[in-house]
């Protein structure tokens, strides 16, 4: 448990997106991938009163010294990464700032309000011109795409981390995912996460 | 085998407040545990319920929160070591006999974990536990960290083994949903063996019958033990100070608000201004050491949730001291300083000392925040509460919904806690109009329905789940029956405790520890009582609405029980009965007369309107498969096929 390198302290991760991504399941994948670098954790998850269709988020802070709030300050987020594009958008308005790095995956789920035609969702191309004019760091992929050429979903949130991984977000690689997941997974998914997680580390290297 | 005990002493977890709750539980050689689900308390009994065959325990979820603190109390009295835990809403149902409890003693360790819900981010209420610890006067614990609510919670043990009494602990959402370091402590043999003494004198409650009568003798024994509390709370390594020897203000904090107390003074570099004192046992205050440190200064903040329950404490601490600690200036909820009302962050903490010390902060610079506002400005609509998709609820909902509409009388649906009362919302359109605590619906919907003597004629219909209905609903049911009320029940039975994560109940022939026992049919037990009983599959459309209307034609009380299991239940998970398709041929949309009827008012996430071709789509993402949609659309375009799983 040796740390490889010394982050920013507290090192504030966001991981947003909509009930039912596995965004829970993600947090604590990588703040556990964090931890097995020896580095201490908190992890505050909002997920709201309905099981699906809610936005969901999770606070990961990453430490050398203490526990931090569950719940990050304003303006105070050094990673952001939306399972949903204008999830992205949401804690932008409340946690972001201008250093802030943003990894996006592009599939769309629909608020019941715009299914209902009470208002609209934005297009990809709106939601990214909006982004980079607020950060030059913005990367957008299509991880659930991946995810159900893969034969599920749900495993876009793996591509995500795998993606972190491969853009060098933060000091972790395949070693902590690996003895990661042990914790999380029955034997018998974790070479399908494995695969997720190499597909989202491969496609951000290209 | 559960990473709870799989790992050795001195292991370092990342653990959930809840889990380390479990964990100290384990480390304290619990015997016994039982609870009611409920957010966010929920996961303390189901980790203990894992490891119940390795660490010889016995796990229940009992009926309600009032059943399983009995149901812990006996084990205490057999001598056993026993935890009982649910949310806010919970000691509410608990504390009669929570009162009772209090006035008899405990023998064995009993230990009450009451998680709290600021901000009703899971609840319909932002209610206050702590209160019932000073009303029942029992100790009170809080922990401000995730090895703090391990460790405490395993002192708790001790601390009511040695008083004799139960031990409130206190968590909130923020704690039993965060997740943090724990270092591993030890696990004990066990070797309890349950008996219950009743042959000493009477007014022995250790060896003789168990009962707060005679009540003098027993409040003056209750007070004598909060006496020997409040010594042992004074040198309690749980409170503890941070900061200056001379602050120019003093904070008193606990629980969460003590994180985000410390993140306030780092952000505003208040280290050298500002002292901390943290407090882990906040009822009865430890009074000396509460005082030591309101001498040090004349400035005294008070960050807590919900209510201004340690401020209130403080305050007629500090008037009894104040000829020799002088007058102070508070600062808390009672002056405006902080919200009465809502959670904290760090962001209103922050505000708090920056209005005090006088120190200029912003979260955002005032450019980015502009530029923010402008590029994300109406780009992120809002989620507003919605069913899953493939929910039963939806069904039912659309089914009561048409059912009323075709009455045409202004009938009404007394609502009840769980995911159905969403019904209050446009997900299930409305129908619900009136809502409180669990079993309250049935209560209130037996009251409107004996007001046809003044003139009201509105059909009373009343919704319910299946764990529900073991809770709370049967005294209400035996009022309606036995008071010839007209009532119509609809149970909608998803088979399991699905909001909190589909935890076992009566009806289920397994218990929290897997092991087989006898279900509690709901139909029977209904027919028995004298209701009329008829069951139905709420994905049945016509046959639904066709079966309520018929119902509320008639007097007394029908029962109606709609069968199908949740769509997030592990049978169901991931499972799709149906690939659903919208026949593009027939769907004619915006020229149909349905205005949309699928995607504007149906609004399962599954659909989707698609922009460019005006015509409605299934999103085979979202997808559950669940067939009901063929039902609504009057073209017939939402085509289903048996799916191949």
């Amino acid at each position: 448990m040796k740390k490889s390198q010394s982050l920013k302290d507290p090192l504030n991760i966001i991981l947003a997106g909509v009930g039912g991504q596995g965004n829970v399941m993600a947090s604590r994948v990588l703040a556990n991938m964090l931890s097995i670098k020896g580095h201490k954790i908190t992890i505050g998850e909002t997920f709201g009163m309905s099981q699906r269709g809610g936005s969901v988020m999770s606070h990961i802070r990453v430490s050398d010294t203490s526990t931090w709030s569950p719940q990050i300050p304003k303006g105070r987020a050094d990673i952001l990464i939306a399972l949903e594009p204008i999830e992205a958008l949401r804690v932008m308005r409340i946690y972001g700032n201008p250093d802030v790095k943003v990894l996006v995956n592009t599939r769309p789920i629909h608020p019941v309000g715009v299914i209902a035609g009470d208002f609209d969702y934005p297009s990809l191309e709106t939601i990214q011109k909006a982004l980079s004019a607020l950060t030059p760091n913005v990367w957008m992929l299509d991880a659930t795409d991946e995810a159900m050429k893969l034969g599920n979903p749900i495993l876009s949130n793996i591509i995500m981390i795998g993606a972190v991984v491969g853009l060098n977000l933060l000091p972790l690689g395949a070693v902590e995912f690996k003895a990661a997941i042990r914790n999380f997974f029955p034997e018998k998914l974790l070479s399908v996460n494995q695969q997720a997680f190499e597909i989202g580390r491969n496609k951000v290297m290209q | 085998m559960s990473r709870l005990i799989e790992e050795k002493e001195g292991f370092p977890a990342v653990l959930m407040g809840n889990e380390a709750i479990a964990r100290g539980a384990l480390e304290a050689g619990v015997d016994v545990a039982a609870g009611y689900p409920g957010t966010p308390s929920s996961e303390i009994v189901e980790n203990l319920s894992k490891v119940a065959k390795e660490r010889k325990l016995y796990v229940e979820w009992s009926t309600n929160e009032k059943v399983s603190l009995e149901v812990a109390a006996a084990a205490s009295f057999a001598n056993l070591r026993a935890l009982c835990a649910m949310k806010q809403n919970g000691v509410n149902v608990a504390s009669d006999f929570l009162l009772h409890l209090a006035g008899s003693g405990t023998r064995g360790s009993l230990v009450l974990v009451a998680c709290d819900d600021p901000g009703a981010l899971s609840s319909v209420n932002e209610g206050e536990s702590r209160h019932f610890a000073r009303l029942v006067e029992v100790p009170l614990l809080e922990p401000a960290d995730f090895q703090e609510a391990k460790d405490m919670t395993k002192w708790a043990f001790e601390l009511s083994e040695e008083l004799k009494t139960l031990v409130m602990i206190r968590s909130v959402t923020r704690m039993s949903h965060a997740s943090g370091n724990v270092k591993y402590g030890r696990l004990p043999e066990k070797k309890a063996k349950a008996s219950f003494r009743f042959d000493g004198p009477f007014l022995d409650s250790q060896t003789g019958p168990v009962i707060s009568f005679p009540v003098d003798y027993k409040h003056k024994i209750i007070h004598e033990k909060l006496k020997k509390a409040r010594e042992i709370f004074e040198s309690s390594p749980f409170n503890t100070y941070e900061g200056p020897k001379k602050p120019e203000l003093l904070i008193l904090t606990s629980s969460v608000c003590t994180l985000y107390t410390r993140e306030a003074i780092h952000l505003l570099g208040a280290e050298k201004r500002v002292g901390v004192l943290k407090l882990g046992t906040t009822w009865p205050l430890p009074p000396k050491l509460v005082k030591k440190h309101l001498s040090m200064t004349d400035k005294i903040l008070i960050v807590e949730e919900v209510i201004p329950f340690m401020e209130e404490t403080v305050k007629i601490l500090a008037a009894e001291e104040a000829r020799e600690i002088g007058i102070k200036t508070f600062y808390g909820k009672n002056d405006g300083t902080l919200p009465m009302t809502g959670e904290l962050n760090p962001d209103i903490v922050i505000a708090a000392l920056s209005k005090i010390l006088n120190i200029p902060y912003q979260a955002m610079a005032p450019e980015f925040e502009k530029k923010v506002e402008a590029a994300t400005a109406s780009l992120a609509p809002n989620r507003e509460l919605t069913f899953c998709p493939g929910c039963p609820h939806r069904a039912s909902f659309w089914s009561i919904h048409s059912a009323l509409q075709m009455d045409n009388r202004k009938g009404f649906v007394c609502g009840d806690i769980g995911c159905y009362g969403m019904g209050f919302f446009p997900c299930g359109f409305n129908v619900i109009k009136i809502l409180h605590s669990m079993g309250s619906g049935l209560g209130l919907a037996s009251g409107f329905g004996k007001l046809d003597a003044f003139g009201m004629d509105q059909p009373v219909l009343a919704v319910c789940g299946d764990s529900t209905f073991y809770h709370a609903e049967l005294p209400p049911l035996v009022n309606a029956i036995h008071n010839r009320a007209n009532v119509t029940l609809l149970i909608l039975d998803n088979s399991g405790t699905a909001m909190t994560g589909f935890q076992p109940h009566p009806g289920l022939d397994v218990n929290a520890m897997g092991e087989e026992v006898p279900a509690v049919d709901i139909a029977g037990i209904c027919k028995t009582m004298g209701a009329k009983v008829e069951i139905g599959d709420p994905f049945d459309q016509q046959e639904t609405r066709r079966a309520i209307n018929r119902l509320m034609e008639e007097e007394g009380v029908k029962v109606l029980i709609l069968r199908q299991s949740c769509a997030l239940s592990p049978e169901k998970k991931n499972k799709k009965k149906f690939e659903m398709r919208v026949e593009q041929s027939r769907c004619i949309g915006d020229e149909c007369s349905c205005n949309r009827l699928c995607t504007r008012i149906f609004k399962c996430p599954g659909l989707v309107w698609d922009k460019e071709k005006k015509k409605s789509q299934i999103d085979e993402v979202i997808c559950a498969g669940c067939g009901f949609c063929t039902a609504i659309c009057p073209a017939g375009a939402i085509v289903k096929k048996e799916a191949v799983n």
